[in-house]
């Protein structure tokens, strides 16, 4: 999994770089410097992002895709962080009633889509230790 | 420097804790990284904030946590479906909301260039942050209704979704090019519609389908926002949340053989007014508790087939009772689950486990297909479709090419249903007419029961 994320962000690099018209060499370290740019940098992380979510992904046991579903989306809510820049600042007022709203929501499914989660490993825990014995 | 390093640190923690449940024995330790990466994030939110109202939000959290922990606690395993598509509806009215919130406060965000103008990639950003949110607010919201079947579903005509949809994206262009309030409103607007429209006409047996996508949609809902803010580790989370639930529609969606773009838009027209009842009466076999459990005692080998019945009749525990009867006989018991049993991916999995059966016991389609034709008793309880030889034998059968178990070739198939009704694909079931077959209607679990007493 390692080699053929290394090979992605290589090719990637190559890619940026033969747009952008400068020297090739093939390494990860290159990205950094060629997306300095705010837009293609956040395109980076987010391609580089989804490779790695898939080949994380397709690495879980069919068994546990139910806690898959409820841990990924108590990970989803991690929208949370913006909508703590909104609640915190004190400049606009409709912006921090929207954080607020937003906290509360965001809060519900951490912690229930945790919580659930948390439920069905004891579960799995417990069957374990049963055949254990 | 210290933020964006507790970034990546929440990051990384929350790979891990999708790594984590690659086995069973990780998962749980997966769950405390995946806790802590959000502690992270929430630090490194607080720490890059003037922290105002910091103990005004902390008691939002505070709200939100206890509302989640009280309806996590309270949940039964067979709500589990619903409550997930409730959850993704959160994400996408939360992703809605900063979005907004974002709009109305640029400065805040650092998202405003000369003239105190919103940049055109931030307008682009935040307008699909928005619609995606808003559709996976709606969609889950009638997916949630669906799954607890206070709502059964509606036509929708396909040209509608298509106006809706291309309405959506003039707007988006014309916002990103004139910066308008109104439009950002109707935007938002008629992508709460389209969720609608779009979750609505999609059939009960496509729900694991449609769980998953939405899933995915609130992963990219989060990633769209991350966008607008500039902020990698949403991006990331989002982008990792995104492919997931890719990943788990196109399993469904294998699973029934079918293309997603076949599932998210059904050709046919269901009728969802009327219940489907058995259309001809044929002779078939009925049998007693008595009987199955006769036969379940003279067995050497037993497969459960385990699907949505189960679920509604909440039948696992008394299955497991008669696993265990049936062990202490030497019998051996297994259970087959089908990648689109239940009404989510891994349903049927999870309830198994409430029940405490163990994990050697319960293999995939590909594990087991092969032992039906060795074992003497399938024990098939609320499956319906995954069973039917039509999808194998009858290429004019909507359900034609669908991988199923060969329950068939089993000696002996019991075959436990609520009534002659079609399954969910409204297909006729040869299998319930078959020689070796033997019908036992009325409720899973009742039955289970008075075979558990039989024996």
């Amino acid at each position: 999994m390692d080699e053929s994320l290394q090979q992605i962000a290589n090719s990637i690099a190559l890619i940026m770089q033969v747009d952008s018209g400068t020297a090739a060499t093939a390494s990860v370290a290159p990205i950094a410097s060629v997306c300095a740019s705010s837009g293609m940098h956040a395109l980076t992380v987010f391609v580089l992002a989804c490779f790695v979510g898939y080949y994380v992904v397709w690495k879980v046991t069919p068994a546990l895709h139910a806690p898959l579903m409820s841990v990924t989306n108590a990970i989803s809510s991690v929208i949370i962080v913006g909508a703590i820049f909104a609640a915190t600042q004190h400049l606009y007022c409709y912006s921090r009633i929207f954080g607020f709203l937003a906290i509360v929501l965001a809060s519900v499914n951490i912690f229930g889509g945790f919580t659930i989660t948390h439920r069905m490993n004891e579960r799995n825990k417990g069957i374990m230790k049963d055949n254990g014995k | 420097m210290i933020i964006d390093l507790l970034y990546l640190v929440a990051a990384v923690c929350f790979i891990l804790a999708l790594k984590g449940l690659s086995s069973p024995e990780s998962a749980s330790s997966g769950n405390f990284i995946g806790i802590a990466g959000m502690i992270f994030a929430c630090l490194a939110a607080y720490l890059s904030t003037d922290l105002s109202n910091v103990v005004l939000t902390l008691l939002a959290v505070c709200i939100g946590g206890s509302i989640g922990v009280c309806i996590a606690r309270s949940l039964s395993m067979t709500a589990l479906p619903q409550m997930v598509a409730g959850f993704h509806s959160l994400v996408g009215l939360a992703a809605v909301l900063v979005a907004f919130s974002a709009y109305y406060a640029p400065e805040v965000f650092k998202i405003v260039g000369e003239f105190g103008r919103i940049y055109k990639s931030s307008l682009i950003e935040m307008g699909l942050g928005v619609a995606i949110g808003a559709i996976t607010f709606s969609g889950s919201l009638i997916a949630f209704a669906k799954l607890h079947e206070i709502y059964k579903g509606t036509n929708v005509p396909k040209e509608l979704n298509a106006f809706l949809g291309s309405s959506i994206l003039c707007l988006l262009i014309y916002f990103v090019l004139t910066d308008s309030q109104c439009a950002f409103w109707l935007l938002t607007f008629l992508s709460f519609v389209l969720g609608a429209t779009l979750i609505a006409p999609i059939g009960g047996a496509d729900m694991p389908v449609v769980v998953s996508m939405l899933n995915s949609y609130s992963g990219w809902a989060a990633s769209g926002i991350g966008f607008t803010l500039h902020n990698d580790l949403l991006i990331i989370t989002g982008a990792l949340v995104g492919s997931s639930g890719a990943i788990l529609s196109y399993i469904m969606c294998k699973g029934m053989n079918r293309s997603l773009f076949n599932v998210i838009f059904p050709s046919g027209q269901d009728d969802f007014s009327a219940e489907k009842g058995a259309a001809t009466v044929r002779p078939y076999q009925k049998g007693s508790a008595e009987d199955a459990a006769f036969i379940l005692k003279n067995a050497k080998s037993v497969i459960v087939v385990p699907g949505y019945g189960m679920a509604t009749s909440q039948a696992q525990h008394a299955l497991k009772e008669m696993g265990d009867l049936l062990k202490r006989n030497g019998t051996i018991v297994r259970y087959a689950i089908h990648p689109v049993a239940g009404r989510m991916p891994g349903h049927m999995n999870v309830l198994l486990a409430e029940a405490n059966v163990p994990y050697e016991d319960v293999f995939e389609l590909d594990e087991i297909n092969r032992d039906f034709a060795t074992c003497d008793v399938a024990y098939v309880i609320g499956a319906n479709d995954v069973t039917n030889p039509a999808a194998k034998n009858d290429p004019s059968s909507s359900i034609y090419g669908m991988p199923i178990f060969e329950v068939d070739k089993a000696k002996t198939v019991l075959f436990l249903k609520r009534s002659m009704g079609t399954g969910y694909a409204g297909v006729d079931n040869e299998l319930f007419y078959a020689q070796n077959t033997m019908m036992l209607l009325g409720d899973a679990k009742k039955t289970t029961e008075a075979i558990v007493k039989a024996l």
